[in-house]
């Protein structure tokens, strides 16, 4: 089963390019066009399920505007301080 | 240190040396190469950095870019050379980096010749880059000035964030005369509040860069450029006088011209002419406040130069019309003799001009009459 | 939604400040300067790093890095950035530069430093126009492309022909490293930061001149969406201007990353 991840794209700095649009495998990226950023832009949001965190829509982003995540199947070790 | 004898250009080379240069970049020109050839050497022996450069433009910005760190740097080229260095001269100062550099000028316009000129007094006092921008500038006139002013040229860059610019011409280049070279200093890399030398993760990022958007910024740093001048014209005048206490005709000139006045000025005295020489020592802040003292002493000035009259509106400017102001100026790569300097002070000794004559007209229908 | 540390898988570089960039929506120097951000990060020498803005596009390169920067005139980037390496050569210095700016004014700049094999790293963005000033030609605009200063197509009769920079500077003994790469979708923009990651540890190791062309896009100067700009770099640029190694020496072949 695929892996679920999601992603957050930051109001700051997308410009509504499409270009993770585009590259996304999954084709879960459109951009909102119900909100507007601060400068004006419609950004990128997941309309739907799908998404895998593979992070091939921030590899393209020109703005580093996406953060992806990746929800954790395995338990993983605890990182300890 | 004993007197040696030095070549100006070599003498020039060791006692940026000994200032603490740490990097020199330059470009093979006529009648300055002894300064690049003598680094080309001296640099590397001592560990320091010395690159010949592809143009002057190259070495204009790699000594913009040494600058950026906060260490010593110098480029010395002739007049040519200085002319395709302007830009990055104009972004030295825009940036406030401190900077010295080298003029061995040579006849111009164009390609000119190689002979001794003065004729780049205004592209380094009041021209060359775009944009305002105020400079220091040094003029010698004797190989033992050339090293004492080199070494001073430093201090002044770092202490005013300023472009510092030694004009001589190719006479004091080439000439070898005995002079003293101050101690060698030992490399003080300071600890600039601007520098940008990697954070090593000490402090924050800085930036250095000449460009303002906003017009507002751009104004404030021209009025902060100027303040910072200000600074420079109140502590740094710098010039030297000779017979001038009962001086009736007060001769200005600088380095090699103001040199060659010199003897014409103890042989006019001689035969009792009261004559007197003001030498400018810095060109850029001129010395102003003294020739405007010297209005209520004198009955005329001659200004001498190696050009067609450049300092002599500097002059004029200071004077106000009060007094006569008299020119004679050998350009295109002519060392004018004692003998004509002497001529022109007895001409002005037996018939001034009024405060009317043009002093660049009359020069010239003077010397085309000659001709 | 809960985001524990252990599920993110990217995040903004470090390297960048908080600063949105000036550039066109879907401009890929937003891309490179993202690239030069993780490998900065990456190999931990932000502290050690020096950079030099050009004058095009990137002249504002200085505000999205977190690290020191200085700005150089057009074209002398590589001279400023050679006056800061023999200073410091412990640190970590590298231009940024595009197309205009170090292919056509600092033509002279870039083929000296690369020919004295100074231990500099340089990005240099390919777009085939000078962006900043409204998208004239450039020396690398393609044959019968339509600029702004070549408006029906660059006629190479009269105009001549685009200048392969990447192919040139190989040729030069002080080259360490020269490769191209392209930022038109992400294989090819995992490819561009390797590449630039080694080119960044050739100047660590002190192995000579490093350089990384990217052929990037231009949107709003190519009159195209940012997405069929993409596609123009794969159809038109690459056959163009192919990517490739053109030179790495034997010792930066070694370098395992």
């Amino acid at each position: 089963m695929a892996a679920k991840g999601w992603i957050e794209v930051s109001d700051t700095y997308c410009k509504g390019c499409e270009l993770c649009i585009s590259a996304c495998p999954q084709d879960v990226i459109e951009l909102n066009m119900s909100h507007l950023t601060p400068k004006g832009y419609h950004p990128a949001h997941t309309f739907k399920d799908g998404c895998t965190g593979c992070a091939i829509c921030a590899v393209v982003c020109p703005d580093a505007a996406i953060t992806v995540y990746r929800e954790v199947t395995k338990v993983n070790t605890p990182v300890t301080a | 240190m004993p007197k040696e004898l030095w070549k100006g250009n070599e003498a020039i080379a060791e006692a940026a040396v000994r200032a603490g240069l740490e990097a020199y970049f330059g470009y093979p020109i006529t009648p300055q190469t002894e300064v690049l050839e003598y680094l080309s050497r001296r640099m590397p022996e001592l560990g320091r950095a010395f690159v010949q450069a592809e143009s002057e433009l190259g070495a204009v910005n790699m000594v913009y870019g040494a600058a950026c760190t906060g260490v010593r740097v110098m480029s010395s080229s002739s007049s040519p050379g200085v002319s395709l260095m302007m830009e990055g001269l104009s972004y030295i100062a825009g940036t406030e980096v401190p900077a010295v550099l080298i003029n061995v000028m040579r006849g111009g316009p164009g390609l000119g010749n190689i002979a001794p000129a003065q004729s780049d007094y205004n592209q380094a006092v009041h021209g060359g880059g775009h944009g305002d921008y105020p400079r220091i500038v040094l003029a010698p006139a004797s190989v033992q000035e050339a090293i004492d002013l080199t070494v001073l040229s430093f201090d002044l860059a770092e202490k005013y964030r300023m472009i510092c610019m030694l004009i001589l011409d190719g006479a004091i280049g080439q000439m070898m005369e005995p002079a003293e070279m101050p101690e060698m200093k030992p490399v003080n890399r300071k600890d600039f509040g601007w520098a940008t030398n990697g954070t090593m993760g000490k402090r924050d990022r800085r930036l250095l860069t000449s460009i303002y958007l906003n017009p507002l910024d751009e104004e404030q740093t021209n009025l902060r450029l100027l303040t910072r001048w200000k600074q420079v014209q109140t502590h740094e005048v710098r010039y030297k006088e000779y017979f001038i206490d009962d001086a009736e005709i007060v001769i200005v000139g600088f380095g090699t011209a103001g040199r060659v006045a010199l003897s014409a000025v103890r042989t006019a005295r001689e035969q009792g002419i009261k004559v007197g020489l003001l030498r400018p020592i810095t060109v850029s802040p001129f010395p102003i406040e003294r020739l405007d003292q010297l209005t209520g002493q004198a009955r005329a000035f001659l200004v001498t130069e190696m050009n067609t009259g450049q300092m002599l509106d500097d002059v004029q400017l200071a004077v106000h019309g009060r007094v006569p102001v008299e020119f004679y100026g050998r350009p295109g790569g002519v060392v004018p003799f004692p003998d004509e300097i002497l001529n022109e002070i007895k001409r002005i000794a037996s018939a001034p001009a009024t405060a009317h004559t043009d002093a660049r007209d009359a020069w010239l229908t003077r010397m085309t009459a000659q001709a | 939604m809960t985001t524990p540390a252990n599920n993110l898988v990217y995040e903004r570089p470090e390297a960048f400040t908080d600063m949105p960039t000036h550039y066109c929506p879907g401009c890929t120097h937003g891309v490179a300067h993202r690239l030069v951000a993780e490998v900065l990060e990456e190999m931990n020498i932000m502290d050690k790093a020096i950079g030099v803005a050009p004058v095009g596009c990137a002249v504002f390169a200085y505000n999205y890095f977190d690290i020191d920067f200085v700005e150089a005139p057009h074209g002398r980037a590589p001279a400023m950035a050679t006056g800061v390496k023999r200073v410091l050569p412990d640190r970590v210095v590298f231009t940024y530069q595009g197309d205009g700016d170090l292919a056509s004014i600092g033509m002279g700049e870039i083929v000296h430093a690369a020919a004295r094999g100074e231990n500099l790293t340089v990005i240099f963005i390919n777009n085939a126009n000078f962006g900043m000033t409204g998208g004239q030609m450039a020396p690398t605009t393609l044959p019968g492309m339509k600029t702004s200063s070549s408006q029906s197509g660059r006629d190479v009769e009269t105009q001549g022909y685009p200048i392969k920079v990447s192919e040139m500077l190989s040729t030069l003994e002080g080259v360490g490293y020269c490769v191209r790469r392209s930022l038109h979708d992400p294989k090819n923009i995992r490819l561009a930061k390797k590449a630039i990651r080694t080119a960044f540890e050739t100047q660590v190791r002190g192995l000579g001149f490093s350089m990384v062309e990217l052929l990037s896009t231009c949107p709003t100067n190519w009159g195209m969406t940012p997405v069929n700009s993409l596609k123009f770099v794969e159809e038109h640029m690459i056959p163009a201007y192919p990517l490739g190694d053109y030179k790495i020496s034997e010792a930066i072949k070694q370098i395992k990353i």
